[in-house]
């Protein structure tokens, strides 16, 4: 007969060890991140101040500010997450609630995380064949929009089927039994349950995109422009763009500069992701289940 | 007596595995027809088969026909409607994520009604008949998935209640609920009798005995014996499975 013994305490200190071990690991693992942005702003606060984010790029970029990428980068942004957003999420309900299992399923979904791997730089010459030179919208924000969206549809796709899934199938089983249709079900059951899933992989979609360089290198990014961008079927400047160009590309810019650039580009991103834990922590203090 | 559903020659299978081979039933109108038997035996999936459940699952495979007040169930292509004329409580109950009042009103409001008054009335009415509303009458509006599991049984019996349905469906409508409120829910049930139809399945015998007019024994998918009470627990029995099995002798 088994009987407990003193070697399962010893056990139980090498649980409290390894614990320690993991926390350990996962503190190391945060480090980077505080000290990216420390070093940043230690480089970059010479720059920093209220014209630098206000101001256009002068004397061949090598002055002045980056007002302008600023810009850019929130027209890209936001239409690229207008154009993903909706097409994302329906078709994750496509495959998720009407689709069957079968070969041509299993072939989109394979598809899809396939297509969540491609190199960006892939998908921006895809950008340029598809919407620049087929679809003749020149080199323009429409153009890296699109290419920026399509980067995105496959993480909002594979997020939003994420959250779906985790709407427990008793659910739609009881909506279903008393006579709600399969829309009904959805709308009334499935999505308000799903929503701060969905929520958290489109704003994470869109730091990705706001951080997003090769996409939109060919499609629609100058290097320089004089101008702010009055349509869509313009050109315009973008952050991480712009921290290329100045870092490499040109002579003479002071050294503060690109990394003042960086900090604005990260703290964007970090505040925009910020957005998507505080939303996951509201609807997570709203769970119904 | 009229028959309020026909099942005729039809037999289901999931995958390989069949369920169900060319069973025949007729089921009468303002009838209770309890059904009991070991578990496996098809008694669950045959109430699924009735409001078309099987169409979501797809690898259910039905063949032979149904019949409500004549009709085919088959014959319209959306079996939502269907659905709506049938209330079904599931063994294991799911308040779904929403707040009481919401749950009970949830199946009148997806057929359509808007009607505050009505669906008030209908809230009050169905919790009543479900012996639930003296416990939540006073919290309505708190989320019914943090009620207790006898609690959140009752109230998928109010739900499917809560949509008028013309067969009941109960499959182990008590197995989460104490034997003083069960009492209290199979007195309804004698009164609702009257309005429609009830298929029940159960594990209980002596419910069977106390509620149904008729009772079906169901083995392996078919139907060993199905008699009215007065035979079946009379000891007119022409199966000594089905003997066995009610004196305890076999499950």
């Amino acid at each position: 007969m088994f009987k407990p013994s003193i070697h399962l305490l010893n056990k139980e200190i090498r649980e409290k060890n390894f614990k320690n071990a993991l926390s350990l690991i996962t503190f190391f693992l945060f480090l980077p991140a505080l000290g990216i942005i420390f070093w940043l702003f230690i480089k970059g606060y010479p720059a920093l101040n209220w014209n630098f984010l206000t101001q256009d790029p002068i004397k061949g970029m090598t002055a002045g500010g980056i007002f302008p990428t600023i810009v850019g980068t929130f027209w890209l942004v936001i239409i690229s997450v207008i154009v993903s957003c909706p097409l994302g999420v329906l078709a994750a309900i496509y495959l998720s609630e009407y689709a069957k299992d079968g070969f041509l399923t299993r072939t989109i979904r394979l598809a899809i995380l396939n297509l969540a791997g491609v190199p960006s730089i892939v998908h921006a010459l895809f950008g340029l064949g598809a919407f620049v030179l087929f679809m003749k919208m020149g080199t323009s924000i429409l153009a890296a929009s699109f290419t920026l969206a399509v980067m995105n549809l496959p993480v909002i796709i594979t997020s939003t089927l994420e959250s779906l899934k985790a709407v427990p199938q008793s659910y739609r089983e009881a909506s279903w039994n008393v006579g709600a249709s399969k829309l009904q079900t959805i709308r009334y059951i499935v999505l308000p349950n799903s929503i701060p899933g969905i929520l958290t992989g489109v704003v994470f979609a869109v730091g990705r995109s706001a951080g997003e360089t090769a996409a939109i290198l060919f499609t629609g990014v100058a290097f320089y422009l004089p101008f702010l961008p009055q349509t869509v079927f313009d050109q315009c400047m973008a952050l991480s763009m712009h921290l290329f160009t100045i870092s490499t590309q040109v002579v003479g810019v002071p050294e503060a500069y690109p990394y003042a650039t960086a900090l604005v580009l990260i703290l964007l991103i970090l505040s925009v992701n910020s957005i998507a834990v505080v939303l996951r922590t509201y609807f997570r203090t709203k769970r119904k289940w | 007596m009229k028959k309020k559903i026909e099942i005729k020659d039809f037999s289901i299978a999931y995958g390989k595995k069949t369920i169900i081979q060319n069973l025949n039933l007729d089921i009468y109108q303002n009838e209770v027809l309890a059904i009991i038997g070991p578990a496996n035996s098809g008694k669950s999936s045959l109430l699924r088969c009735l409001n078309r459940f099987t169409d979501f699952n797809n690898e259910a495979k039905v063949s032979g026909d149904i019949l409500l007040d004549g009709v085919s169930i088959y014959e319209d292509e959306d079996s939502t409607f269907l659905r709506r004329r049938i209330g079904m409580v599931s063994p294991l109950p799911v308040g779904l994520p929403m707040t009481i009042k919401e749950n009970v009103t949830y199946a009148p409001r997806m057929a359509g009604c808007t009607d505050k008054a009505e669906l008030d009335f209908i809230l009050e009415d169905c919790l009543k008949k479900a012996a639930l509303w003296d416990e939540v009458k006073d919290r309505l509006n708190t989320l019914a998935t943090k009620l207790s599991g006898g609690q959140q049984q009752r109230l998928t019996i109010a739900r499917a209640l809560s949509h008028h349905p013309e067969i009941l469906c109960l499959d182990e409508f008590s197995i989460a609920i104490d034997p003083v409120t069960t009492m209290k829910i199979e007195s309804v049930l004698h009164e609702l009798k009257k309005d429609m139809t009830i298929v029940m399945v159960t594990n209980v015998i002596n419910q069977a005995k106390r509620l149904g007019d008729r009772t079906a024994m169901m083995l392996h998918g078919e139907i060993l014996d199905l008699d009215t009470n007065q035979n079946i627990f009379g000891g007119v029995i022409r199966d000594d499975r089905t003997k066995n099995y009610i004196e305890g002798l076999f499950g």
